[in-house]
């Protein structure tokens, strides 16, 4: 399984998927940091058979909160998902994946709602919260696909 | 899209101009089939990296300045970097040199690369946007997509990553790489070539619109060979001068509705620079191969259509693949990656060919290597008023056709300058008022 977080450092609740990932590292796990432009995601998840990505999200959920969804099951909604550069981001890399059939056979996102996203500000309590159950959930998972 | 139908009074609103980078929007009002006013609103907010630089060692201005563009990242280097050499009267050997010129051909691939393939060809074949597209031109988004990989892939061998890489430096380069390193592109590269040659061939079967404008073109020219990162600063106008003298020649000013500022020349006002006015006044120094393909594909310059700088910029994807090449073959690794710099009070200025046109900096140094004042004067705050010039042109010929086409229209002229607003304030709205 490869783990992708994406997001910005410096941008408050942008880190989220960031630092899922560095933890997820730190406990052993190939998890790799990403900005979310979506022609790098596509490049991250080529030939990858179980993908997980993790981002915040802006869909007016409370912040912090932890929705998940299947890439395989649905077309996308780009509105959940705060635009990267050019205004392609993880929504475009999905779909762009499914209309060149390249998605991985298995894809799931993680989205982290967050509260605040201006630059140079530090990521919320809620949402650092989230982000230790999120390493949590993944890393039990890996744990039961290896006893299987 | 909103649309608000006045008695005499039509507004077309477009919320997002999608396929830019940045925030913006664009205001055109018309006033029966006068175009009575046009803005290209820039309303992301200044970002000061001037001001940032002040105070900072003069070492530390790529890696600052870099961070202006996640596209155009090397463009930032190289124009710190020559403008700070010049200060400091620092020459480079020719190795650091070519491996200067085949960084910045990485970063024209992938940013060429992006714009035709995934931002404007949208456009011309009727697209929403890429995914759409990609649903019944599978090949030709692949092709686009392989492109882009490989010229951040090179960034990525040149400069330890592939955003906002980390290798150049004033004086050279922190690290050379090996020729095994770049031998290893090589396949990808003549690929690349061959790709983009393809690209050009398919380029002529789009429709583009009958449009044509007298532009003064300004772009580096430099006597040997197609410009990147040296030569004087010339126009088809008889523009033909030193970096030095940019702010002799070149105004910029403020505008109530852009938070950009909007560059001018002094004498004669609005200009474009970026790849249609590169390619037109080099195309003399385009290889063999480009130049080639261009007549076969019916291109000729001087080319005063804008909507065909999607041509321009295919050539130059075949210039940066074969100019990558040459350059690999002939190269030996540099016996030092750079060259020691020493500080003094002094100032420097320089002008490079970022993706989207002639990118200007000037900096003032001090005896301790501080940096006193700096000044960045990107492409698109270039492009900006010729882009409103381009429109206002443009609507009076569109009048009779319904809001959607109009509107597309619109947005399709802006993406033909390919605009980085996030690097001139740094999306764009299209208002349409018609009375």
């Amino acid at each position: 399984m490869l783990i992708i977080g994406c997001g910005h450092p410096d941008c408050g609740d942008d880190a989220a998927g960031l630092l899922v990932a560095r933890r997820l590292r730190e406990l052993g796990l190939r998890a790799v940091e990403a900005s979310g432009e979506a022609t790098a995601l596509m490049s991250c998840w080529e030939g990858e058979t179980d993908v997980i990505v993790v981002d915040a999200t802006s869909s007016g959920a409370p912040p912090g909160t932890v929705q998940v969804w299947d890439a395989g099951q649905a077309p996308f909604v780009r509105e959940r998902f705060r635009c990267s550069t050019h205004g392609l981001g993880v929504a475009e890399a999905i779909e762009l994946s499914r209309a060149l059939g390249s998605l991985p056979p298995r894809l799931r996102i993680y989205g982290i709602e967050g509260r605040q996203f201006a630059p140079g500000g530090s990521p919320s309590p809620e949402v650092l919260e989230a982000v230790e159950q999120v390493v949590q959930r993944i890393r039990e998972e890996v744990q039961c696909m290896k006893q299987d | 899209m909103n649309k608000t139908v006045a008695k005499t009074t039509r507004t077309i609103k477009v919320d997002y101009l999608a396929r830019v980078e940045g925030e913006g929007a664009l205001f055109v009002k018309l006033r029966g089939d006068r175009v009575e006013d046009v803005k290209l609103k820039i309303f992301e907010p200044p970002r000061l990296f001037e001001a940032f630089l002040r105070g900072r060692h003069f070492m530390e201005a790529p890696d600052i300045t870099a961070r202006i563009c996640g596209i155009c990242p090397i463009a930032y280097q190289m124009s710190a970097i020559h403008a700070i050499e010049r200060a400091l009267g620092v020459t480079v050997p020719p190795a650091i040199r070519a491996l200067r010129r085949l960084f910045y051909c990485g970063e024209w691939i992938e940013s060429h690369a992006l714009h035709v393939f995934l931002l404007h060809a949208p456009d011309f074949l009727g697209y929403e946007d890429a995914i759409q597209m990609a649903r019944q031109h599978r090949q030709i988004v692949e092709q686009g997509l392989r492109l882009k990989k490989i010229g951040n892939h090179l960034v990525s061998v040149m400069g330890g990553r592939e955003i906002h890489p980390i290798s150049a430096c004033v004086g050279g380069f922190y690290r050379a790489p090996t020729r095994q390193e770049l031998e290893a592109i090589k396949p990808d590269l003549e690929w690349a070539l061959d790709a983009a040659l393809a690209t050009m061939r398919w380029t002529t079967t789009l429709d583009y619109p009958d449009f044509e404008q007298d532009y003064e073109f300004v772009s580096l020219r430099h006597p040997e060979e197609y410009p990147l990162n040296e030569g004087r600063l010339v126009s088809n106008r008889g523009l033909d001068i030193d970096a030095s003298e940019f702010e002799d020649h070149f105004l910029e000013q403020h505008v109530k509705h852009s938070n950009a500022l909007q560059c001018v020349l002094r004498e004669r006002g609005s200009y474009m620079v970026g790849p249609l006015a590169r390619v037109n006044l080099n195309f003399d120094l385009l290889p063999e191969v480009a130049r080639q393909a261009a007549a076969e594909c019916g291109f000729e310059v001087p080319c005063r259509n804008p909507f065909r700088s999607i041509q321009a910029r295919v050539l130059e994807i075949i210039f940066a693949c074969w100019e990558a090449l040459r350059i690999i073959r002939e190269y030996e690794p540099p016996a030092q990656p750079r060259v020691e710099v020493e500080p003094r009070d002094a100032k420097g200025c320089a002008a490079t060919e970022a993706p989207r046109g002639v990118l200007y900096h000037r900096y003032s140094i001090a005896g301790d290597g501080r940096i006193l004042s700096a000044r960045i004067v990107p492409p698109t705050s270039q492009n900006q008023r010729r882009i409103e010039d381009d429109l206002r042109a443009l609507v009076p010929s569109l009048i009779a056709e319904p809001e959607d086409r109009l509107t597309w229209r619109c947005e399709q002229a802006v993406r033909n300058y390919d605009p980085c607003i996030s690097c001139a304030t740094h999306f764009l709205r299209l208002h349409l008022e018609r009375e």
